[in-house]
């Protein structure tokens, strides 16, 4: 398809630096409109556009479902007839994610651009930006500024989203913006949330990378979108690495090598013990696999592992991995919405299960009791919490088997007390060190 | 040709584990060990209707749906 959105003033990135284009290298970005406007210049509503473009782009949703943004939005359009409801979902709620933070923090109008597309494009009744507190500053004040420019056609809320794992599915975002859903987020299979959501009415739910992307494809077009990546996986994606200085934030071209992208070596390769993509709710993979994929779902999902929001953690060698994973699970299981049964006593079995496999010595249960509960709990809940829960838990026994079997044999490692690598709400591992001292 | 097919649709949220619909349609429900029904989510066939819509109407919770979809 030809470029026939109206090209911007600035210029289009040819690099594959584009959401993170003037954030990276040099001193604190500025995030505010004016430097916004020069980076990327004025934002043109072409409404009756936007949806084939974006189809044409080929872009999908960067939350972690990774659906067709052209398919998500043309659902919502021609659920009924009541103006949809669109939510710029920020509520990042993986503990070791940090892409969307970075974004709202150093390019909020970008994002703010998307859900402004959003609300053009779908005829919104109602637009809200739905961050956890941390983001809320600066994306006030970048409200502030659009109003004050009367930048945007319909005036965007901001409302605040709990600091918790699952604030961020979207069953649970709808229920926080006062869905008419009763106690129930997502009956599956019945009416869903593009159907009936904030308020009863049909509700966008996408996530702030994936606006930010919006905004790009808006001002560029579907064939510059096109331009990096492959034919099957075009376009870019942020990456959020874990590393012992703290988190880093990568944008990789789809397609292009995971490792390369977020720059790790041979020697880094011998020090990891594993590697966990897509966070608390994706899998394990040996540092063998890893080396092999590209920055591609698809493979991913062949690989039996998922890229979800772009979470990369290294586990190295000098840590126990049951004892992270214990410790995961117990905080995970501490996170659910505590609403389908499965999920409730599922996940506790399962907590208890790796709690005695990282610390009870003798007790260690077989890993296949504990893969018996992740079968009872998959694909059993209103949300995919303990789908997630349970995906982690599987590869994990997968790949730790031999950590696995050596705890069975001689009881907890000298590992098993060494300090966290994955985070998790601060005492949860602390206090369970105490207890078991 | 479009057919139409009956499915048994639990809504997790609602679902207390009471175990009334097990005991009304064990061709298709059993209970997990915490007393949660595990559905066998294949097409109700007419010998098995009646029962299965008295699951449905047996469920003290509201919580099973007898759903008709196309296939």
């Amino acid at each position: 398809m030809s470029l026939t959105l109206r090209q911007s003033a600035a210029r289009a990135p040819r690099a594959t630096t584009r959401l993170l284009h003037g954030l990276v290298g040099g001193s604190a970005p500025d995030p505010g409109l004016e430097t916004h406007l020069d980076r990327w210049g004025g934002l043109h509503h072409q409404p009756n556009r936007l949806i084939e473009e974006l189809e044409a782009s080929g872009l999908v949703g960067h939350g972690g479902a990774w659906f067709p943004v052209a398919a998500k939005w043309r659902a919502v359009a021609g659920a009924s007839r009541r103006r949809p409801v669109v939510v710029a979902n920020g509520a990042e709620g993986e503990p070791a994610s940090r892409k969307d933070a970075l974004l709202l923090l150093r390019a909020p109008h970008l994002v703010l651009d998307g859900l402004a597309l959003a609300a053009s494009t779908l005829r919104a009744q109602q637009a809200i930006v739905y961050v956890p507190a941390s983001s809320m500053p600066t994306v006030e004040a970048a409200l502030a500024e659009r109003r004050a420019h009367g930048l945007d056609p319909i005036a965007i809320e901001l409302a605040e989203a709990p600091d918790t794992f699952i604030s961020g599915q979207e069953s649970a975002v709808v229920n926080a913006l006062g869905g008419r859903r009763g106690a129930v987020p997502s009956f599956v299979g019945l009416t869903t949330i593009r159907e009936r959501g904030v308020g009863g009415r049909p509700t966008l739910v996408q996530n702030v990378e994936t606006l930010a992307h919006v905004a790009l494809v808006a001002r560029f077009g579907a064939d510059w979108f096109r331009g990096v990546g492959t034919a099957a996986n075009p376009g870019t994606m942020l990456l959020t690495v874990s590393r012992p200085g703290g988190p880093l934030v990568v944008e990789a071209a789809l397609g292009s090598s995971l490792r390369a992208a977020v720059g790790l070596g041979e020697d880094d390769l011998d020090r990891t013990r594993a590697f966990l993509l897509g966070g608390y709710g994706g899998a394990w993979v040996s540092p063998r696999v890893f080396a092999e994929l590209p920055v591609s779902e698809k493979a991913a999902r062949r690989a039996g592992a998922t890229l979800g929001a772009g979470v990369i953690v290294p586990l190295p060698r000098d840590v126990c991995p049951l004892a992270e994973m214990a410790d995961v699970v117990r905080y995970m299981e501490g996170q659910g919405a505590g609403q389908c049964g499965p999920c409730v006593h599922g996940l506790a079995e399962l907590a208890e299960s790796m709690d005695r496999l990282a610390y009870g010595g003798r007790s260690a249960p077989h890993p296949d009791r504990i893969l018996e509960i992740c079968t009872l709990v998959e694909g059993r809940g209103a949300c995919r919490h303990p789908d997630g829960v349970a995906r982690f838990v599987r590869t994990g026994l997968g790949v730790f088997a031999d950590e696995v079997a050596s705890h069975q044999r001689r009881g907890p490692c000298t590992q098993t007390r060494a300090a966290r690598v994955l985070p998790v709400e601060g005492q949860t591992a602390a206090r369970r060190l105490v207890s078991r001292a | 040709m479009s057919r139409w097919s009956l499915e048994l649709v639990l809504d997790p949220v609602a679902c207390d584990g009471r175990g009334v619909c097990a005991e009304m349609l064990p061709e298709r429900i059993e209970l997990d060990r915490w007393g949660y029904p595990v559905i066998d989510g294949a097409e109700i066939p007419p010998a098995l209707v009646e029962h299965a819509v008295r699951a449905v109407r047996s469920c003290p919770k509201q919580a099973l749906h007898l759903v008709e979809r196309a296939c």
